[in-house]
C-alpha cells in the first residue's frame, strides 16, 4: 500500500448505517497512519433515498471523489444500489454485497419493477461478487441493526493490511456505548463469513 | 500525512468541513454563533452545540441570524453566522451594509454552496455576493483548510475590518479529511462594551457616504495583501500549460493534471490577488481555469487582458469531479466496463409514519392546486401523492397562492391551497399571511406543524423549542400567532384523522374568505416514543385493490404473486394513515399476544 490508493465505494439505502460504516472505515486508516478522504451527502438521502459514500484511503489523497471505473472495493447495503453508481465501477472492483432487496415505494405501489436478474447480473460483470446475509448475521449478533457491522467484518476481511484490533478499536468508538458487545460480535460473524 | 503515530495526537483529527470549523470558531475564541439549519450548513452550529463551549443559537431566518452577529460583533465580540447559499439571499439586506459598518470583533459568515443541488432548488454561485456586497471572501479545498481559513477569517476580519464570507461547497461540508488542529487564541483580555461611534455604526446617508469611501480604499489595500497572503499558493512545475482553480476542484485538478502542469491555487478570492494572477499568466503559455459553476475567476482573468479556456471546457451547471475535469482537457481516464443497468430510481420518500401524509392524501382527493414550500413536505411532489404543484422558496408558498387567488375567478380560486411547515412558516411564512389579511385573501393555508425543523435533521425553532442550547423555552401559539394576524377562520386538525380532517378542508376551500388549518403531528423521527405498535393486513379478507397504496408508505407492501398488500412490521409505526383508505377494513391492530 505505498503509493497506492485504495478506493472503496459504499453504496446502499438511506438509513441502513452507510454514513457510520464508512466513518468506521475511515477511522481504521486514520489509525494505521494514513490519509484520508471521504466524501457524502446528507439531507434529503436519509429518507429512504440512494446513499454512496466515497473513502478513499493513501499515503496522500487529494481528491474526495472516486474516478471512474476506480473503485477497488465496493460494499452494496442493497443488492439493486450494487449497481447505482457503475460508472464508479468495473469488473475488477470486488464486492460485497448485502443479499437484501429493499422495494423502492414506486416498486411497492406498482409503478415500477425490480429487476429480477440482479443475481445473474453481478455474477457475469465480477470477477470477484460476495454475497453477505448480513441481517441473518446481525440478528444472530442481536439486532437485525447491527447488519451494517456485520459488512465492516466482511470487508476487513479483505483489507488484509489493516490489524483486526484496529477495526475493534473503531468499532467501539463509534458505536453506541450500549451495542459495542453486540456490534463486535456482528464484526466478527461478518469476518467468519467471508469464504475466500 | 507520512508520520505513522499521527492518530495518537490529540490534534490531528478526522473531521468533516462542519466539524472541522465548528473547532475553529472555538480554537479562534468566537463568543456567538447563529444561524438557521440548512444543507450543507447545518452541523456547523450543531457541533458547536455539542462541543458546548461557547453561546450559539437557531434564529428564525437568516436575516436574524446574521443581524444577531452584527450586534455581538459591535460589542467587540467575535462572532460566527452560518448560512446555505439561498439563505444569503434572506440574509443579503444586512449583509451588504455591513459591509459599510465594518466590524469592530470578527464576523464570519460561513456560507455552502450546494453545485449539483443535493438538497437545494438551485446552484446559484454565491462568490458573487463576496463581490457584489465588497467584503472579504476565503475558499477552503478541504476540511483541514476549512479549519484554519476560518481561524485566518477572523483575523482578517478585524485587520480590514469588514465581514468576512468563508464559502464553502457540499463537498468541503460534509467530506471528511484529515485536520492538524492549532492551539486555541488567548482572547482573556478581549472586553466588551457599547461604546458609541455613530459615524461607524448608524447608517445614515450622510454617514454611509464615507464609510462608502473607506470601503472602497480597504478593498485594494485587501487586493494587495491577497497578492502575498499565504492563503494562496502556486505550485510551479512548468511553463506549458497553468491552471487557476479554487476550492474542492483544486483537489480534482491535483488528481488528473500530467506532473509538469503549474497550478495556481486561489484561497483568497475576493478581493482577488490581481497582481499574483497577473504574473502567474505571464509564466505560462497556456491558462486553464477550472472552478465550479459560473466563470467567477475566468472573467477576472480575461479582464486582465489574459486569454483562458475554461467553461467551454467545463461547463456552468452542476458540480465537477475529476473525470469532467480530465475529459474537458482532453487527458486520459478510465472508463467502466461494466454494462450499465436499467434501474428504478429510489428518490427519498416520506418516512412510515410521517405526519405529512395525512394532508397530501387529503389534498389529493380535493384535486386542488397545491402551492408548496420548503421542507420534508416537499417530497410529496413524489408519487403517488403527487401534491405539490409549486415550490420556490422558504415562505413563498404563501404569497404565491394569494397571487394565483388574486387573478383567478372565484370558481377556480377555490381550487387553490397553500402548505407550509411551522419552522418555514416561522422562517417567512408570517409576513405573506399579513399580506394575506391586510389584501383580502380568500385561500385557505395549511400550516403542517410536526413540531421541529425536520428535513436538516430535527433542530428545535420558535415553535415547540428547546433552544440549540438544550434549553426549554417558550413556544409561539401558532393558532393565537394567527388570529392576531387578524385571520377570522383558524382550525387545528389532526394530521392522522384524515377522515375529519377532508372534511374540514372541503369547507374552508369553498370558503369565500382566508381559512388557516393547522394540521399537528409530531416528526416520527424526533419523537419516537410516540411510535404506536405496527398494523397488519387481514390476508383473508384483501382484495388486492391497492389502494391503502395511495397514501405512498414504505411500510406497505404489494405482492404480485398473490395480489395482496402486506405490511413490514419493522417499518410501521401504527399512525393508521392507511387504515381508512380500506375499503373492507383489511388493515387490523394485532391483538395483544
Amino acid at each position: 500500500m505505498e503509493d497506492k490508493i485504495t478506493n472503496i465505494l459504499l453504496a446502499g439505502v438511506g438509513g441502513q448505517g452507510i454514513l457510520l460504516t464508512s466513518e468506521i472505515l475511515s477511522e481504521v486508516a486514520l489509525g494505521k497512519g494514513l490519509d484520508v478522504k471521504k466524501s457524502e451527502v446528507h439531507g434529503m438521502a436519509q429518507r429512504g433515498g440512494s446513499v454512496v459514500s466515497h473513502v478513499r484511503i493513501g499515503k496522500e489523497v487529494h481528491s474526495p471523489l472516486i474516478r471512474s471505473g476506480e473503485a477497488n472495493f465496493l460494499l452494496s447495503f442493497e443488492k439493486m444500489e450494487t449497481l447505482r453508481w457503475q460508472s464508479l465501477i468495473s469488473r475488477d472492483t470486488v464486492c460485497i454485497v448485502n443479499d437484501t432487496q429493499i422495494f423502492p415505494t414506486n416498486v411497492n405501489v406498482g409503478l415500477d419493477k425490480y429487476p429480477e436478474d440482479i443475481d445473474a447480473f453481478l455474477d457475469q460483470n465480477f470477477n470477484a461478487c460476495f454475497r453477505v446475509d448480513a441481517s441473518k448475521l446481525a440478528v444472530q449478533a442481536g439486532t437485525a441493526k447491527a447488519a451494517n457491522i456485520v459488512l465492516v467484518g466482511a470487508l476487513a476481511r479483505l483489507l488484509t493490511d489493516y490489524d483486526k484490533e484496529l477495526w475493534l478499536d473503531a468499532i467501539k468508538r463509534k458505536v453506541p456505548k450500549a451495542t459495542v458487545k453486540i456490534n463486535c460480535e456482528a464484526f466478527r460473524l461478518g469476518y467468519e463469513s467471508m469464504v475466500l | 500525512m507520512t508520520e505513522q503515530n499521527q492518530a495518537s495526537t490529540p490534534s490531528t483529527r478526522l473531521l468533516s468541513g462542519n466539524e472541522a470549523i465548528a473547532l475553529a470558531a472555538r480554537d479562534a475564541g468566537v463568543s456567538l454563533a447563529a444561524g438557521y439549519p440548512g444543507t450543507p450548513s447545518t452541523e456547523i452550529l450543531e457541533n458547536i452545540a455539542k462541543e458546548g463551549s461557547l453561546y450559539c443559537e437557531w434564529a428564525p431566518n437568516e436575516k436574524v441570524a446574521l443581524e444577531v452577529c452584527i450586534g455581538a460583533s459591535f460589542t467587540g465580540a467575535r462572532t460566527l453566522c452560518t448560512t446555505k447559499h439561498v439563505g444569503l439571499n434572506v440574509a443579503a439586506d444586512p449583509l451588504f451594509t455591513a459591509a459599510y459598518t465594518g466590524v469592530r470583533g470578527g464576523l464570519v459568515i460561513i456560507c455552502a454552496d450546494d453545485p449539483g443541488m443535493h438538497s437545494s432548488q438551485n446552484e446559484q454561485d454565491n462568490r458573487h455576493y463576496a463581490r457584489a456586497a465588497k467584503i472579504l471572501m476565503l475558499e477552503p479545498a478541504d476540511a483541514n483548510e476549512a479549519y484554519h481559513f476560518t481561524r485566518a477569517a477572523f483575523e482578517l476580519s478585524e485587520r480590514f475590518d469588514i465581514p468576512v464570507l468563508v464559502r464553502t461547497t457540499t463537498r468541503i461540508n460534509h467530506g471528511k479529511g484529515v485536520v492538524q488542529l492549532q492551539p486555541a487564541e488567548n482572547i482573556s483580555h478581549r472586553t466588551f462594551d457599547t461604546q458609541r461611534d455613530p459615524q461607524k455604526l448608524v447608517m445614515i446617508p450622510a454617514f454611509a457616504r464615507m464609510r462608502h469611501e473607506i470601503l472602497e480604499a480597504s478593498l485594494e489595500r485587501m487586493a494587495t495583501y491577497a497578492s502575498d497572503c499565504d492563503l494562496n499558493t502556486t505550485t510551479r512545475n512548468g511553463s506549458k500549460v497553468g491552471v487557476i482553480t479554487s476550492g474542492v476542484s483544486y483537489a480534482y485538478v491535483r488528481e488528473v493534471v500530467p506532473a509538469d502542469w503549474s497550478i495556481l491555487k486561489l484561497g483568497f478570492t475576493h478581493p482577488l490577488p490581481e497582481t499574483l494572477i497577473s504574473d502567474f499568466c505571464c509564466s505560462v503559455d497556456e491558462v486553464v481555469v477550472v472552478e465550479e459553476l459560473d466563470p467567477y475567476l475566468e472573467d477576472t482573468v480575461r479582464r486582465l487582458g489574459f486569454a483562458c479556456k475554461g467553461k467551454e471546457l467545463f461547463g456552468r451547471t452542476g458540480e465537477l469531479n475529476p473525470d469532467i475535469i480530465a475529459k474537458g482537457l482532453g487527458l486520459d481516464h478510465r472508463a467502466s466496463d461494466v454494462p450499465a443497468k436499467q434501474l428504478p430510481p429510489r428518490p427519498p420518500v416520506l418516512c412510515p409514519g410521517c405526519p405529512h401524509r395525512g394532508p397530501f392524501t387529503v389534498l389529493k382527493k380535493l384535486d386542488v392546486f397545491v402551492s408548496g414550500d420548503i421542507g420534508c413536505y416537499t417530497l410529496g411532489v413524489n408519487k403517488p401523492l403527487d401534491s405539490i404543484h409549486a415550490c420556490v422558496c422558504m415562505g413563498a408558498s404563501i404569497g404565491m397562492a394569494h397571487g394565483m387567488d388574486r387573478v383567478l375567478s372565484p370558481e377556480q380560486r377555490r381550487k387553490v391551497v397553500a402548505v407550509i411547515g411551522d419552522s418555514t412558516f416561522l422562517h417567512t411564512g408570517i409576513n405573506a399571511l399579513v399580506n394575506m389579511v391586510y389584501n383580502r385573501s380568500t385561500s385557505t393555508v395549511f400550516i403542517l406543524d410536526n413540531s421541529i425543523t425536520a428535513m436538516t435533521g430535527q433542530q428545535g425553532n420558535p415553535g415547540f423549542g428547546p433552544t440549540l442550547m438544550g434549553e426549554p423555552t417558550a413556544n409561539v401559539n401558532m393558532e393565537e400567532l394567527c388570529r392576531a394576524m387578524g385571520v377570522k377562520h383558524v382550525y387545528k386538525a389532526d394530521a392522522f384523522d384524515t377522515v375529519s380532517l377532508e372534511t374540514l378542508a372541503r369547507r374552508e376551500v369553498n370558503r369565500d374568505e382566508l381559512s388557516v388549518i393547522i394540521v399537528e403531528r409530531e416528526c416520527i423521527l424526533a419523537f419516537k416514543d410516540i411510535v404506536k405498535p405496527a398494523l397488519e393486513v387481514n390476508q383473508s379478507t384483501c382484495i388486492g385493490c391497492r389502494a391503502c397504496l395511495k397514501v405512498g408508505c414504505p411500510a406497505l407492501i404489494w405482492h404480485e404473486q398473490n395480489r395482496k398488500v402486506s405490511i413490514d412490521p419493522t417499518l410501521c409505526t401504527g399512525c393508521n394513515i392507511c387504515v381508512p383508505e380500506c375499503p373492507v377494513d383489511a388493515i387490523i391492530t394485532p391483538k395483544k399476544s
